[in-house]
């Protein structure tokens, strides 16, 4: 449904630009070249609103059915695409509603760019209808933000947002703009911002630096690299590549790294972390230099420091020299931007092999096949497991798809099993671990990639934190698959309770609606599978349908996912049973 | 091994913006950090803010805290110091009776002794005024409370670096 604009106006505005604060944020919006975003309308925004109603054939605006919905959908669409995703609310509890998605994105280092209403500005302190202090609420979960009350100020604190969100390590921005801001009148001009005194978003990289990292990976003979999501974020996955092939080393993914480099390369690895891979885990213990790359030493990846890779040379590519020497104290650190770090140590690296360490992780994995993956994927028992949904997924994507997961056993299932063969393929919640997150997320994804597949994969219990975005997937025809992985429990919880808390099933069991009748009530066509021989052809249909389809699937209700590093243990001491 | 504790002096140079204080205590209070004391200030740069932050801790936190301080946006730079580096002081006021001053002879000597200054006197009070070292100022408070004090505040403390800041070549360099 298109409006007609108010030609007058805008012909008027564009000769004069004077105009007013609200048509001045949605013209800012345009020249950062946003055409996507996601938001919830309400008094202190509606200024702003009925400005995207003027400009809606030229910036899509879409109605999430919560504000936490908008945020992640902001977050999905920049995870899959690496541009910013803008998410819009009004002042009070839309601002607040935002923040959990904020928070993630601050931990996960997401660029988005929330703008929020405020009340009047003489209003403010006042305990206003609608008020809460945003910006002293999100300050914390924030990479920059800012309240803007007059509507000169309104063109340079957009532009700044951009600029901080997407620039260096990414992160979250948020501009409170108050209600008279956007209903004066200013002269508006747009200059992007390309710099801020204060702020240095990419460190030098030193030449210094990176022969002392390539001396020590010439000499190694047992090298092993650990990266993150530094490198998707640095566009650096081909030369991560050239890397790994060149000196010929073992390379292990952290859970947002997944993806840089095809699953079925030879030199991958596997998965670091409480449940990755066997292999990599053990062998973190067992290396003469460990290679970190755009990862953060996340307690989750290193499980107890004090006997984390004590044995290594530790060499730390990372873009925030914060995160040097925070967790594990780095024998070399090199700073700056990934994509010419790793260009500068290509160079420097002699070409190499290391075949018989590279066996050990061969040998590794073979055990853990036996012992767990055998059982997940090839399951000889009578119930469903998660392993084989997911197996079932890579026969019909290729390995194509891009896998949105929520948070739990499902997550870690999906990131162990799915085959990537695209970069920015693995969209999940790593460092806030939000439930929640899928749904709209996966929303967000589809719209910035139309052309890809996505699959949200999703478990009960995170599907019912945000299953209002059903409305928005309804709405929007948008033309996600969810699969939930049904086992009426929420399942990493429990899983810790059976095994620390002594099977006390304390509020973790889920007596659960009728999905298929929540998914069709909002007119998503839907299946549900709970026998193997239905399992192949329902996911075949699901993947081949175009338009949005759920997918439930009602697996094996006390399943576990190994292996497991129990918490604060050490990588050595990971668990396969 | 365990680290000492030991006193440091973060200073951190900073744009003029508001919610940049609240921004970097949080940095603080998230780690459950006890601030000793904090200071804000104009300093030698026009239209640059210069904080000074007194936290007792081990030094390799304090390293990650002024990593993390530097991080935000609006940070020009942030150092540490141990107490050594730095040349520092605080200030304190007194508002005392004032009968006390002409009833109490000992009270006078106090005020000599100590090189306080007498900012103001009236019939009711006198203010007494002093900048010196915590412990010059904590032993005058106890001298002066064995005969009542109305009102006494101390300042947090401030401090210039023996080393050169370099922050005008900073800024300088960034443009």
């Amino acid at each position: 449904m298109k409006t007609q604009t108010i030609n007058n106006k805008k012909e008027v505005a564009e000769k004069t630009q004077r105009i007013t604060g609200s048509e001045a944020i949605v013209r800012s919006l345009m020249a950062e070249g946003v055409d996507i975003l996601y938001g919830y309308p309400g008094g202190a925004i509606m200024p702003v609103y009925d400005e995207l109603y003027k400009f809606q054939d030229r910036i899509h605006h879409v109605l999430t059915r919560h504000e936490q919905g908008a945020a992640h959908a902001a977050q999905g669409y920049a995870r899959i695409s690496g541009k910013v995703g803008v998410a819009m609310a009004t002042s009070g509890p839309g601002a607040t509603n935002l923040i959990t998605g904020i928070a993630d994105a601050q931990i996960d280092s997401t660029p988005i760019v929330c703008i929020t209403g405020q009340v009047f500005s003489h209003l403010l302190g006042s305990d206003a209808f609608q008020e809460t202090d945003i910006v002293g609420i999100s300050t914390p979960v924030t990479k920059w933000n800012c309240q803007v009350t007059k509507a000169e100020d309104i063109p340079e604190a957009i532009a700044k947002a951009f600029y901080i969100a997407k620039s260096g390590r990414p992160g979250p921005v948020l501009v409170d703009i108050t209600k008279d801001a956007q209903v004066s009148e200013l002269d508006f001009k747009y200059e992007k911002c390309t710099g801020i005194r204060s702020y240095k978003p990419i460190p030098k990289t030193s030449q210094e630096s990176v022969n002392a990292a390539a001396e020590l990976i010439n000499n190694a003979k047992k090298p092993m690299i650990v990266w993150g999501q530094g490198v998707v974020l640095g566009k650096a996955e081909a030369e991560l590549k050239a890397v790994i092939e060149k000196a010929g080393i073992p390379a292990a993914w952290t859970i947002l790294g997944a993806s840089a480099l095809p699953t079925s390369h030879p030199l991958n690895i596997g998965m670091v972390g409480m449940h990755g891979n066997y292999a990599p885990n053990k062998l973190t213990n067992e290396c003469d230099v460990l290679i970190a790359i755009g990862m953060r030493f996340d307690d989750r990846v290193t499980g107890s420091l004090d006997t984390y890779a004590k044995q290594a040379k530790i060499i730390h590519f990372d873009i925030d020299p914060a995160e040097i020497n925070k967790n594990v104290q780095a024998d070399v650190a090199v700073l700056g931007n990934s994509k010419e770090s790793l260009a500068m140590l290509l160079d420097a690296l002699n070409k190499n092999a290391h075949e018989a360490w590279l066996q050990e992780f061969k040998d590794l994995y073979a055990i853990e096949f036996e012992k767990v993956i055998k059982g997940d994927l090839h399951p000889t028992k009578e119930g469903l497991t998660m392993g084989e949904v997911l197996k079932q997924i890579n026969v019909e994507s290729k390995g194509n798809a891009a896998i949105v997961s929520d948070v739990g056993q499902h997550q870690m299932i999906a990131c162990r099993y799915a085959d990537f063969n695209v970069s920015k393929s693995n969209i999940t919640s790593g460092g806030l671990g939000t439930m929640g997150f899928a749904l709209p997320a996966a929303i967000g994804a589809k719209m910035a990639a139309p052309d890809r597949e996505v699959v949200a994969i999703i478990g009960d219990g995170g599907f019912q934190m945000n299953i209002q975005e059903l409305g928005t997937i309804f709405q929007q025809k948008t033309a996600v698959k969810i699969v939930v992985l049904n086992n009426e429990f929420l399942g990493m919880v429990r899983q810790w309770q059976q095994l620390f808390f002594d099977k006390r099933y304390a509020s973790t069991e889920m007596t659960n609606p009728n999905f298929i009748a929540i998914a069709e009530g909002y007119y998503i066509k839907a299946k549900k599978v709970t026998k193997r021989e239905e399992l192949a052809e329902a996911v075949k249909e699901m993947m081949e349908s175009k338009e949005s389809y759920f997918l439930e699937v009602c697996v094996e209700k006390e399943d576990n996912v190994f292996p497991m590093i129990p918490s604060g243990a050490s990588v050595s001491d990971v668990r396969l049973s | 091994m365990k680290e000492d504790i030991q006193s440091f002096t973060i200073s951190i140079y900073t744009e003029n913006n508001i919610g940049l204080l609240n921004r970097i205590s949080a940095i603080f209070q998230r780690r459950h950090i006890n601030i000793e004391s904090l200071t804000t200030s104009q300093s030698e740069i026009d239209g640059v803010n210069r904080f000074v932050i007194v936290v007792d801790m081990t030094e390799t936190n304090a390293s990650k805290i002024v990593k993390q301080i530097e991080k935000q946006v609006e940070t020009i730079r942030a150092y540490y110091h141990t107490e050594d580096e730095t040349i520092f002081t605080e200030s304190c006021m007194f508002k005392i009776k004032s009968d006390l001053l002409f009833n109490e002879p000992q009270i006078q000597n106090i005020i000599k002794e100590s090189n306080t200054t007498i900012v103001t006197v009236n019939k009711e009070f006198f203010v007494l005024e002093k900048s010196g070292r915590r412990n010059e100022i904590e032993s005058l408070r106890r001298d002066l409370n064995a005969f009542g004090i109305m009102q006494f505040v101390r300042s947090g403390r401030i401090a210039v670096t023996k080393d050169q800041m370099k922050i005008t070549e900073l800024l300088t360099a960034s443009k």
